[in-house]
């Protein structure tokens, strides 16, 4: 009789654990399936026609001063894309800052086509469903640009290494009414929150596999959203204000999410649920 | 802004050995919190207060929600002094208004102002429940027969109030929010919280 007890027991447990494993791996496997496909064919993935007006907008002469970004220096040189992404954050003796690579073209914006600074960090990110903006797409196109390659950020200098300890700090720090931190979620392997799988950030394993993947189309919005835009979405989730784009804070967690994923592959843009 | 960079920077320098991610750096956590207000220039007045730190979040913070045992009894200590109890003395409100509460991760964002809704708990988005609900996360244990496996004991009602107002005066550093203490959830609510997990006739004990 016990021994019966137990077995069905057994079962039952299988049994109801079956529908929730089901519906996480059919999520799962539908967003792999849609990865697979877009890696067999690179050219189907929709974040890249916001990487192709990102291009565009790159070379084009906007602002009140009328000129393009081409001028830009992104780490390596003036107007030099390829591969800058895979170097970035860096610190700029010319900013005396450690930029990621949205605040730097930001920087461009302001100091070159002469855009005012509280204009572009004013309403930066698409509601639902509307495409990227257009630092936005600007930063898409520039992230693909070094698609394929490994994060090799230094991230060594003094500056630089003091904000990614900023960022490690920020990453564990507690608070608002659910006393909540990136930690929270992101600071553990294989938790899930609803049915969404949480990488563990502070792991370099896992940083690694996804900190690359960004800017990133995401199916559930149908919209590209850059690395800025996902640290401004995670504080409104831990019931903070509206993250300032380029903000100090939101700088150090990139510079500290990039160097604990130092050497993963960057696959941008890349595809999320 | 650029001042309190430039701020940050210096003093981060001085503190600075390593550079791995995974090292704990030296912070000055007064620093830190300057970077966060300024993170934020357009938080209404009466937010700011989102901004500070109490001991007990200062400390979880600091420690990386691994406390040393002194600095882990007192927080408990602390936080249990922080329990305030229903007037009536039931612990065990509604349960069919509990598993609402559950399922709504309603409110305190930005986006969820004026308030359409009550505050949920948003339980699920974090723990097992009932068998139905098969969307469910796991950053928390499995609640499935919480109150049945306990034998529905007026001490672990009692427990279970007590987890719910503040998690922290049973588990120091704990990742769920002090939904009582931190005025997320009313007395009310956390009542019908307790029926969820401790009522024999609740779909969480079936």
């Amino acid at each position: 009789m016990n021994k019966g007890l137990i077995i069905l027991a057994a079962c039952c447990a299988a049994v109801a654990a079956a529908p929730f494993a089901l519906a996480q791996d059919e999520t799962e496997k539908g967003v792999e399936k849609y990865r697979q496909m877009l890696k067999e064919d690179p050219w189907s993935n929709p974040g890249l026609l916001d990487a192709d007006r990102g291009e565009g907008l790159w070379k084009t002469a906007a602002g009140p001063n009328k000129v393009s970004l081409e001028k830009c220096d992104l780490g390596k040189g003036a107007g030099v894309v390829d591969g800058v992404f895979a170097e970035l954050p860096r610190y700029f003796a010319d900013a005396s800052k450690v930029m990621d690579l949205e605040t730097r073209l930001m920087w461009c914006m302001e100091k070159l086509q002469g855009w005012k600074h509280a204009d572009l960090v004013k309403k930066p990110y698409p509601a639902g469903g509307q495409p990227v903006k257009d630092l936005g797409a600007i930063a898409t196109y520039v992230a693909s640009k070094s698609s394929g390659m490994k994060y090799a950020a230094k991230l060594d200098k003094p500056e630089e290494k003091a904000v990614v300890d900023a960022g490690h700090a920020i990453f564990f720090r507690r608070q608002g009414p659910h006393d909540f931190s990136c930690a929270t979620c992101h600071n553990d392997s294989g938790k899930r929150i609803r049915l969404q799988g949480l990488p563990y950030l502070a792991d370099p394993k896992e940083a690694k596999q996804v900190i690359g993947q960004w800017p990133a189309y995401r199916v559930s919005t149908t919209q590209v959203m850059t690395m800025q835009h996902r640290m401004y979405d995670c504080y409104w989730q831990m019931r903070m204000p509206e993250l300032e784009m380029g903000s100090d804070v939101s700088v150090a967690l990139i510079a500290y999410l990039t160097k604990s994923a130092e050497g993963g592959e960057i696959a941008a843009p890349g595809l999320k649920r | 802004m650029k001042k309190t960079a430039i701020a940050i920077a210096a003093v981060l320098i001085a503190g600075t050995a390593g550079s791995s991610a995974q090292q704990k750096p030296a912070v000055d956590t007064a620093k830190i919190g300057a970077a966060i207000v300024a993170a934020f220039p357009t938080a209404p007045a009466d937010w700011k207060s989102r901004f500070e730190q109490d001991e007990t979040m200062k400390e979880c913070s600091i420690h990386e929600n691994s406390p040393p045992k002194a600095v882990a009894d007192a927080i408990q200590k602390r936080e249990k002094a922080r329990i305030e109890y229903p007037a009536d003395g039931k612990l065990v409100g509604d349960w069919k208004a509990g598993e609402r509460l559950a399922q709504s991760g309603y409110g305190l964002r930005f986006t969820d102002y004026p308030a359409r809704n009550p505050n949920g708990g948003n339980c699920y988005a974090c723990h097992q429940l009932t068998k139905a609900e098969v969307s469910y996360g796991t950053i928390g244990p499995t609640l499935l027969n919480y109150g049945k496996i306990r034998n529905f004991s007026e001490a672990d009602t009692k427990a279970a109030y007590e987890k719910i107002y503040n998690a922290q005066a049973a588990y120091p550093c704990s990742n769920m929010p002090r939904f009582g203490t931190n005025k997320v959830l009313t007395i009310d609510q956390i009542k019908n919280l307790v029926a969820l997990i401790m009522s024999p006739d609740s779909p969480v004990n079936k």
